[in-house]
């Protein structure tokens, strides 16, 4: 860790106007919970419709898209991380740092909000909003390490990502039972099954599985992009 | 009295520099190939290989299923295509907004971080002239990706001899969806991309509106009890995303899928009036956003 690569990355990513983007997400879950709340709806099914559905399938691979490849692939495109890369300090300490931030944002922008909505929509029983957010943090944190990993390999960092989220989550995942095994979002639900009591919660990833594939994921990535960083060809933006 | 010049005694040469002296093409050609350059550079035409690379994948992206189809209804011989043309549209519909996602940005945001959006303005083209060749190369570009498929499937319906005047019908409402989608997505797409000068940035705001919009409109469509085919209040939840508010309007306006329970369907009576006025205020509410942004640069 470095402090002041931290706060630089962190002013990158929240600088201007973009926190107000980067809030939009969290709000939008909670105002649809506080207006579903009363709904009449079985309520379980709707913790899993808000939480499940659109908070841990659509706004967290979102937010940690933007994040993950907020900290690191915009720096890389303007050209400015030479400045970074030119200072007297080892590369994988640039990442590790950099994905700390790209982490803390994700769990902030997405985790926290994840329990505020599960506990306006359901309070704390069975143990259920606990799950989820478990499950967001730990889903969180590998979409953050995959993406900044993205955001070093490549100029479409963003496009890569919203193919792996959109085409091999979302419809791939739907039709074909073995993509969902190496489908981030699957290993958080699936630690989402084992924090929930029986029942409440059903996943399709085994949770040992879940976990061994999420630290080889985020492990994996983090020195990945380590080993990229430190040889990184700077190309001119066409 | 004496000036400068004079005190110096000096005298400024003709030295024999000629003004330009040719025809001035003026501001309807200077836009006009804003045009054209903004309309090839959606395609990476102009620029690096790589830049290629993804606009035309996409474009075969959303080309192949109904080349697929054509070859299925030619041997097969079925008797019609397996898909309606809205409803290819409405099928593939995320490719064409990935195609948004990824060249709005390369039209606007690459001007602003280069600085150059204050030299197109120092040319007689003005502000107003350079977002509406912008918006017309995005609108452009969206209808070649989205009318391609079209045109190939009406092709193979000819060739496989289905009914000529059912076919040119429906391929008419595909076309008019294809310019719906293409108007919404354009005047939104180019608002966001000219907000920042981050490429990334933008792609990834662009796509998570549309995902996110589109999140939504189907969850406050199941919790006001849509799949109950007699609540038909609910799908007023389809205002909310842009894709879902055109493939509503489209549906309903031309009656089609009108048995299946599935097909999203404005409601009925005041539906259709609001769903045109929110996509019209949608596509003018973007533009004038975006022509606000560049009234200072």
């Amino acid at each position: 860790m470095n402090t002041t690569v931290a706060r630089l990355t962190a002013r990158g990513l929240f600088g201007r106007r973009r926190v107000l983007i980067l809030l939009a997400v969290p709000v939008l879950l909670l105002v649809i919970s506080v207006l579903a709340r009363n709904n009449g709806m079985d309520e379980l099914d709707l913790v899993h419709r808000i939480l499940g559905t659109l908070a841990l399938g659509t706004l967290v691979p979102i937010t940690g898209l933007i994040v993950g490849t907020g900290v690191i692939a915009t720096e890389i495109e303007d050209g400015s991380i030479v400045y970074l890369l030119a200072k007297p300090l080892p590369r994988w300490k640039i990442v590790t740092t950099k994905l700390a931030v790209a982490v803390g944002s994700t769990w902030l922008l997405s985790a926290v909000p994840i329990y505020v909505a599960g506990l306006l929509l359901y309070g704390t029983g069975d143990e259920v909003v606990l799950g989820y957010t478990v499950g967001a943090l730990a889903s969180g944190a590998a979409y953050s390490a995959v993406f900044l990993l993205l955001g070093v390999l490549t100029r479409h960092a963003v496009i890569a990502g919203l193919a792996y989220a959109l085409i091999w989550e979302s419809l791939i995942g739907s039709y074909v039972d073995g993509a969902q095994t190496l489908s981030v979002q699957q290993w958080g639900l699936s630690l989402a099954e084992a924090v929930a009591a029986d029942g409440t919660v059903i996943a399709p990833v085994g949770l040992a599985t879940a976990l061994w594939l999420l630290v080889v994921v985020g492990v994996g990535a983090t020195v990945y992009a380590s080993v990229k960083l430190a040889g990184l060809t700077l190309s001119s933006d066409e | 009295m004496t000036t400068r010049s004079d005190a110096h005694g000096g005298v400024i040469h003709d030295i024999g520099y000629r003004p330009y002296a040719g025809p001035r093409l003026g501001r309807r050609y200077a836009t006009r190939s804003l045009y054209v350059q903004s309309l090839r550079a959606a395609f990476g035409l102009g620029r690096s290989g790589k830049s290629k690379v993804l606009p035309f994948l996409l474009l075969g992206g959303m080309t192949a299923p109904a080349l697929g189809m054509l070859a299925i209804a030619l041997f097969a011989q079925l008797d019609e295509m397996p898909m309606d043309y809205p409803g290819y549209l409405a099928a593939f519909a995320v490719l064409p907004q990935i195609f948004l996602a990824a060249q709005a940005p390369v039209l606007m945001s690459r001007d602003l971080r280069h600085h150059v959006v204050p030299l197109y303005f120092s040319r007689p083209a003005t502000r107003g002239d350079y977002v509406a060749a912008k918006f017309a190369a995005m609108f452009s570009a969206l209808m070649i990706v989205l009318a391609l498929p079209l045109l190939l499937l009406f092709t193979g319906a000819m060739l496989a001899k289905f009914p000529v005047g059912e076919n040119l019908l429906h391929l008419l409402y595909g076309l008019l969806a294809a310019v719906l989608y293409a108007l919404v997505y354009s005047a939104l797409g180019l608002l966001i991309a000219a907000a920042t000068p981050r490429r990334g940035f933008g792609v990834a705001a662009i796509m998570g509106v549309l995902m996110i919009s589109f999140a939504v409109a189907n969850i406050t469509y199941a919790l006001n009890g849509g799949f109950d085919p007699t609540q038909e209040s609910a799908s007023w939840a389809f205002l909310i995303s842009p894709s879902t508010l055109v493939e509503a309007l489209v549906n309903q306006l031309f009656g089609l899928d009108a048995d299946s329970p599935s097909a999203l369907h404005a409601p009925d009576g005041a539906g259709t009036a609001v769903f045109t006025a929110v996509l019209l205020a949608l596509t003018a509410g973007g533009y004038a956003l975006t022509l606000r942004r560049y009234r200072n640069v």
